[in-house]
C-alpha cells in the first residue's frame, strides 16, 4: 500500500477559468503499473501530470508517493516532455548522466549507468554525438534514457510521442513497453491518441473536460500481447480492440464541448 | 536528414579529381563573402592611390597610401607624441579590457538576477531603461567633474557603455532556458543553485555573448571619442593631436588602426560565439 502513487480528491482551479481544470480527481498508480490518462486537449491531463511532478500545487486534496506528500519537484519523479527538453550544450552521454551528476555521483559511475540506459533505448553508438545531430525520435529516446538513469520511482510522460511521425511513434511505443517490462518502472503517460492509450496501458483512465474528471478506469492487457510478440496490426484489428476503441471514441464524442472542438 | 546531407557532400579525395571549373565553383561558394569583401577593399585602396597619384587632391588633405604606410613604420618604431603606435594602442586596449572586465563581473550577475526575479526586474528595469539610451559622452563631463581626467574616468565611462547591453542581453537570455528544460532539470533533482549554474546560465550564454559584442562595439567608439577629449595617450589622443598639427597621414593611420581593432574584436567574438555555443545556430 505504501509503495503507491496516490491522488486523493484533488481539485485545481486556475484563476479566471469558468471550470475547474481538475475536479475531485482520485487515482492510484501501483508499483508496476503503466497508467495512461486519455482525454481530449483541455481535460486537465497536463495539470494532473504537473501535480504529480510537483510543478503545481492543488487547490484542494493531496498527492503522495510511498506515503510521502508531494509538495515540490524531486528526483524520485522524472519527467519526459513532448519537446525533448534536453540540454544542447551537453552531448548525449552527459545529458543522460545529468541527473546523476546533480546528485554527486562519480564520473565513472554515472557514465556506466548512462551507457547502460543508452543501450536500453538503442542509442549505444550515439553516446558522443551532439543533441542537435539527432532526429526527433532519437532525442525523445535520450529523454527517456535520462529519466531512467536517475533511478526515479516513476516516469511521468506528457504526450512524449505527440510530435513524432506515425511510423516513429509506433517504434517508440514498442520501445517504451520493452523498457517498462525490462525495468519494472512505474509509468504515468498522458495522450489524446486512443490507439496509443489502448496499446500501451495496463491501466487506462479516461478523462473528460469542463470540469476535468476521470470518467472511466479500465484494466487492459493489449500491451502484454504486443510484448509477447504478437504483431501490432493483428492486435489493432482484433474485434475486442476495435470494440474498445469505438466505445472510448463514443464516450469522448458524447461530450458536447468536444464535438465543437472536433 | 544527416545521412542525406552526408551523401551530398563531396569527400575531399573525390574533389581533387573533379574538373577545375567545378573546383573553382566550390571554392567560390565557400568563400564568396570573403572574396567579394577583398574585391571592394582593394578597389577602394586603388581609387585612393589613383586620386593621390594623379594629384587630384593636395596631399595635406589626402596623403598617398604609401605615405601612410611609411608613417606606420615610423610611428611604430619612433613614436608620435612621446609614445609609439603600440603604446597608444596598448593604452586604449587596456582601458577597454578593464571596462569590459568590470562590466562582465557586474553585468552578468545583475542580468541573471533581473531575469530570474520578478521583484528585482520591477526595481531595476526602469533604472536600466533610463540610463541605457543616454550616449556615454553626454555624461563624460560629469564624470570629469567627479573623478578628474585620469584613468578612473575613462575606465568608468567604458564600463558604463558596456554594462547596459550586457545586463539587458543576460536578462533576455534567461528566458531562453525554457520552462520544460528547467522543469526537467528540477525533476532530476536540481537545486535552485544547480538550476542556475547548469541550465539557466548555459542557456543564456549565446545571448550574453551577443551582449558583450554589442557592448564592446559601443565601448570602443566611446573610448576613442573620450580620448579625443581627455588623454595623454591612446589612439583617440594620437588622432586628435595629429590633426591639430595637420599631420594627416598619422590621422589616417590612427583611423585605420582603430577600424582594424574594432573589426578584430567583432570577428574574434563571433568566433568565440561559434566555439562556445555551437548548438545555438542548430537548435533555436
Ligand atoms: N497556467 C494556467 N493558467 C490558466 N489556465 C490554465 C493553465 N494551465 C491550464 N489551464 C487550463 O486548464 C485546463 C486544462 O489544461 P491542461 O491540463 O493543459 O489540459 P490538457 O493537457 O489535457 O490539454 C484548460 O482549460 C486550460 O486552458
Ligand atoms: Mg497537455
Amino acid at each position: 500500500m505504501s509503495s503507491e502513487l496516490r491522488v486523493e480528491q484533488v481539485s485545481v482551479v486556475y484563476p479566471e477559468q469558468a471550470f475547474a481544470a481538475l475536479d475531485k480527481v482520485s487515482l492510484t498508480i501501483g508499483a508496476k503499473d503503466l497508467t495512461v490518462a486519455l482525454g481530449p486537449s483541455g481535460c486537465g491531463k497536463t495539470t494532473l501530470l504537473n501535480l504529480l511532478a510537483g510543478f503545481v500545487q492543488p487547490s484542494s486534496g493531496q498527492l503522495s508517493l510511498n506515503g510521502q506528500r508531494i509538495t515540490r519537484p524531486g528526483a524520485d519523479r522524472a519527467v519526459v516532455f513532448q519537446d525533448d527538453a534536453l540540454l544542447p550544450w551537453l552531448n548525449v552521454l552527459d545529458n543522460v548522466a545529468f541527473g546523476l551528476r546533480l546528485q554527486g555521483v562519480s564520473k565513472t559511475e554515472r557514465e556506466k549507468t548512462a551507457n547502460a540506459m543508452l543501450s536500453l533505448v538503442g542509442l549505444a553508438e550515439f553516446a558522443q554525438q551532439q543533441i542537435w545531430q539527432l532526429s526527433g525520435g532519437m532525442r525523445q529516446r535520450v529523454g527517456i534514457a535520462r529519466a531512467l538513469a536517475s533511478h526515479s520511482e516513476v516516469l511521468l510522460m506528457d504526450e512524449p510521442f505527440g510530435a513524432l511521425d506515425a511510423f516513429t511513434r509506433e517504434q517508440m511505443q514498442e520501445l517504451l513497453l520493452k523498457v517498462w517490462s525490462h525495468t519494472g518502472r512505474r509509468i504515468f503517460l498522458i495522450t489524446h491518441d486512443i490507439e496509443e492509450a489502448l496499446i500501451l496501458a495496463s491501466h487506462l483512465v479516461l478523462m473528460t473536460p469542463r470540469p476535468g474528471r476521470i470518467q472511466e478506469s479500465l484494466t487492459l492487457d493489449f500491451n502484454q500481447r504486443w510484448l509477447k510478440g504478437e504483431p501490432i496490426r493483428s492486435i489493432k484489428s482484433d474485434p475486442s480492440f476495435i470494440r474498445l476503441r469505438e466505445q472510448l471514441l463514443s464516450s469522448l464524442t458524447a461530450q458536447p464541448a468536444l464535438r465543437e472542438a472536433a | 536528414m544527416s545521412t542525406l546531407e552526408s551523401t551530398l557532400v563531396i569527400p575531399p579525395e573525390a574533389a581533387s579529381r573533379l574538373p577545375s571549373k567545378l573546383q573553382w565553383q566550390g571554392f567560390w561558394q565557400r568563400h564568396q563573402y570573403l572574396l567579394l569583401g577583398l574585391i571592394s577593399v582593394s578597389a577602394l585602396t586603388f581609387i585612393w592611390w589613383l586620386v593621390t597619384a594623379l594629384e587630384l587632391v593636395p596631399s595635406l588633405f589626402l596623403p598617398a597610401p604609401q605615405a601612410v604606410w611609411n608613417k606606420f613604420l615610423v610611428v611604430s618604431s619612433q613614436g608620435f607624441m612621446d609614445a609609439t603606435l603600440w603604446q597608444h594602442t596598448a593604452a586604449s586596449l587596456q582601458r577597454i579590457l578593464l571596462g569590459l572586465w568590470f562590466a562582465v563581473i557586474i553585468g552578468i550577475p545583475v542580468g541573471l538576477w533581473i531575469g530570474c526575479n520578478q521583484v528585482v526586474r520591477g526595481l531595476l528595469d526602469p533604472l536600466v531603461e533610463i540610463y541605457r539610451p543616454i550616449p556615454p559622452l553626454a555624461y563624460l563631463p560629469l564624470l570629469v567633474i567627479w573623478f578628474g581626467i585620469g584613468e578612473t574616468t575613462k575606465v568608468l565611462l567604458i564600463f558604463l557603455a558596456i554594462l547596459a547591453p550586457i545586463i539587458i542581453a543576460t536578462a533576455h537570455g534567461v528566458s531562453s532556458a525554457g520552462k520544460s528544460r528547467q522543469r526537467a532539470a528540477q525533476s532530476l533533482g536540481a537545486t535552485p543553485s544547480q538550476l542556475l549554474w547548469h541550465v539557466t546560465l548555459p542557456a543564456a550564454l549565446p545571448s550574453i555573448l551577443t551582449g558583450v559584442r554589442i557592448g564592446l562595439g559601443a565601448g570602443w567608439s566611446t573610448l576613442v571619442a573620450a580620448e579625443l577629449v581627455a588623454a595623454t595617450r591612446g589612439l583617440g589622443f594620437m588622432v586628435q593631436s595629429a590633426a591639430q598639427f595637420l599631420v594627416t597621414d598619422t590621422v589616417i593611420l590612427g583611423i585605420l588602426v582603430i577600424a582594424a581593432i574594432a573589426f578584430a574584436i567583432e570577428i574574434g567574438l563571433r568566433y568565440l560565439q561559434k566555439r562556445l555555443t555551437p548548438w545555438y545556430s542548430h537548435y533555436e
